[in-house]
């Protein structure tokens, strides 16, 4: 086993122990460092795949700036333990089935595709941070501009949200 | 046997190794910069500082680490045990990893390990900065975790204050070096240094003075980089995380022994990574103040002209003592520190090679010196003063800095 298949399997394993664990923990702090957990590996399957850039972007935006968030917000409401109810119906018995049949299809899409697929190592234009620029500002500069005024808005959202209880 | 053979020889070898040995030194510096700072405290509030286990206080160091590794562990009841013991790891580990992209040096040692290079650093990516930055983005959980997990009032309140004070200040702070990088072009380290190249100019190829490499002077972006960096380490005047007169220790109140000598590490070794920051991004890291014309070639004996003075004096300052370590061992390290002077004078090529680490060594110590200098003299902020400070002037001033540096470096690379 070469060493880069070897360090995948660890940060896919750890990936995946990490959503498991944000689910089944019932403290809310807990969930919060479980997804951090993933999103740190999550960032290491990208630098293995040569994507320099968008795994420190991954950890400096989701790792850091969006969970401090999550876990300031679970700290300031001193969030308890949480009680897990009964599973509601529709969960019971509507999940697994639906689970089975989208681990299915994707199964059946990796079978059929296997060897087809293209490798996704492509070292010169992810990991070149003015190529992504280049990218961005040439060939995706209207979904990108688009974004950005999104963003703009959500942020005047959140403004005016936060100034209507002073009046 | 044979595989592991070739394992000893490997580059993934010498990379491990190469990580114990700046451990080692980085632990060393970390000890002994307790001793300096309470020295230099001591001078500037007329004491004499730690003077009692050693000359000099000297084995201060060894003596508080003994402590921390003999005092009891204790828990508070209630504490969230994974939580809690987590985030002591977390601030330490993350804190020494950052250190894995610094570069000490331009050249590879003139020596091979089994045919692999030796380069001063462990490892340079191309997104060297970046790393730093992510790393510094999660440096915030070691402080945060540590609060909430310790189960106490004060703790909280301490975690709380240093979440809130270290994303505000995260912002400028990656905002203040965007002006380097423009510059730049690059966000790998030593690509900046090498950016920075004083052969002609000296120090004013810098990028504190930025103005011959078809940039803009980045004063405004050092000063906005390093306050924010002090306030993410948590100093004087920012270190209201632990502002002992309101908070008691804030978040590490609740932890003891060794636990608390891993937060204690963290931050002095946050402090040696933010002084080699500022040094490389803004006062051209391993390059000398001095340009390379044979004028200056004197410059070239600056290290044996401290080195040979300081070793004769630790020497004359052994002999006064009359305890082992005086008598024996200062003149020791100080005939081992003059015989190095001596020797750099005498080969010519090996002063050459650490000319660069030299300058880089002497630039991350002055910042270390101001990091003190600052505790020594600043008054504490308060709350609402240091959220104003972070986003009411450090936010806006670093924007119009990258605005205004990127309009200089447009307009200048047009030939």
């Amino acid at each position: 086993m070469s060493p880069a298949l070897l360090i995948f399997f660890v940060l896919a394993a750890l990936a995946v122990i990490g959503a498991l664990s944000l689910i089944l923990q019932k403290h809310p702090i807990h969930s919060a460092l479980s997804l951090i957990v993933v999103m740190v590996s999550l960032a290491g399957l990208y630098l293995l795949l040569g994507a320099e850039f968008v795994a420190a972007v991954q950890i400096i935006v989701y790792g850091g700036a969006i969970m401090v968030l999550f876990v300031f917000v679970i700290m300031l409401l001193n969030a308890e333990e949480e009680e897990h109810t009964d599973f509601s119906k529709l969960a019971k018995f509507g999940g697994l089935p639906l689970a089975l049949a989208l681990t299915g299809l994707l199964a059946a899409a990796m079978v059929h595709h296997a060897g087809s697929v293209p490798n996704a190592t492509n070292p010169d234009a992810l990991a070149n941070t003015s190529s992504i620029s280049m990218m961005l500002f040439s060939t995706f500069v209207y979904p990108f501009e688009l974004t950005s005024f999104l963003i703009l808005v959500a942020i005047m959202g959140a403004l005016v949200l936060a100034q209507r209880e002073k009046s | 046997m044979s595989s592991l053979i070739a394992f000893a020889e490997s580059f993934w070898a010498l990379t491990i190794i190469k990580i114990g040995l700046l451990l080692i030194i980085v632990m060393t510096v970390n000890a002994y910069l307790t001793w300096f700072e309470r020295k230099v405290v001591a001078l500037m509030q007329s004491r004499v500082g730690p003077h009692r286990v050693g000359p000099h206080g000297l084995l201060q160091p060894a003596a508080d680490g003994l402590k921390f590794l003999f005092k009891e562990d204790a828990m508070p009841a209630g504490v969230d045990k994974f939580v809690y013991l987590l985030a002591p790891f977390l601030a330490l580990t993350l804190a020494l990893a950052s250190l894995a992209v610094i570069p000490f040096g331009p050249k590879p040692l003139p020596f091979k390990y089994f045919g692999n290079h030796i380069d001063l650093w462990i490892t340079n990516p191309d997104i060297g900065l970046l790393v730093l930055f992510s790393i510094t983005a999660l440096g915030v959980y070691g402080v945060a975790l540590a609060g909430w997990a310790s189960n106490s009032k004060y703790p909280l309140l301490g975690s709380l204050r240093s979440s809130a004070q270290m994303v505000s200040y995260e912002l400028s702070m990656t905002m203040s070096v965007v002006g380097v990088l423009l510059m730049a072009n690059s966000f790998s380290l030593t690509d900046i240094i090498s950016r920075q190249d004083s052969s002609r100019h000296g120090l004013l190829d810098w990028n504190i003075i930025g103005f011959f490499h078809g940039g803009f002077t980045q004063i405004v972006g050092f000063l906005c980089f390093f306050i924010s960096a002090i306030a993410e380490t948590n100093r004087v005047p920012f270190d209201l995380p632990e502002a002992e007169s309101e908070l008691v220790a804030g978040f590490h109140t609740e932890y003891s022994s060794f636990k608390f000598a891993m937060f204690f590490i963290a931050e002095y070794t946050s402090m040696i990574t933010v002084s080699s920051l500022c040094a490389i991004l803004f006062f051209g890291g391993w390059n000398s103040p001095f340009p390379s014309a044979p004028i200056w070639n004197f410059t070239h004996y600056l290290p044996s002209l401290i080195l040979l003075p300081f070793g004769l004096w630790v020497i004359y300052d052994g002999l006064k003592y009359e305890t082992i370590f005086g008598k024996v061992i200062l003149p020791g390290m100080g005939t081992a520190i003059a015989a190095l002077g001596a020797a750099l004078v005498v080969f010519p090529t090996v002063n050459e090679y650490i000319q660069a680490p030299f300058w880089l060594l002497a630039k991350i110590f002055f910042f270390l010196f101001f990091y003190v200098w600052a505790r020594g003299t600043l008054p504490r902020f308060r709350y609402d003063q240091l959220m104003n400070i972070g986003w009411k002037l450090l936010l806006p001033v670093s924007i119009a800095n990258v605005i205004i540096t990127a309009g200089f470096v447009l307009f200048r690379s047009i030939p």
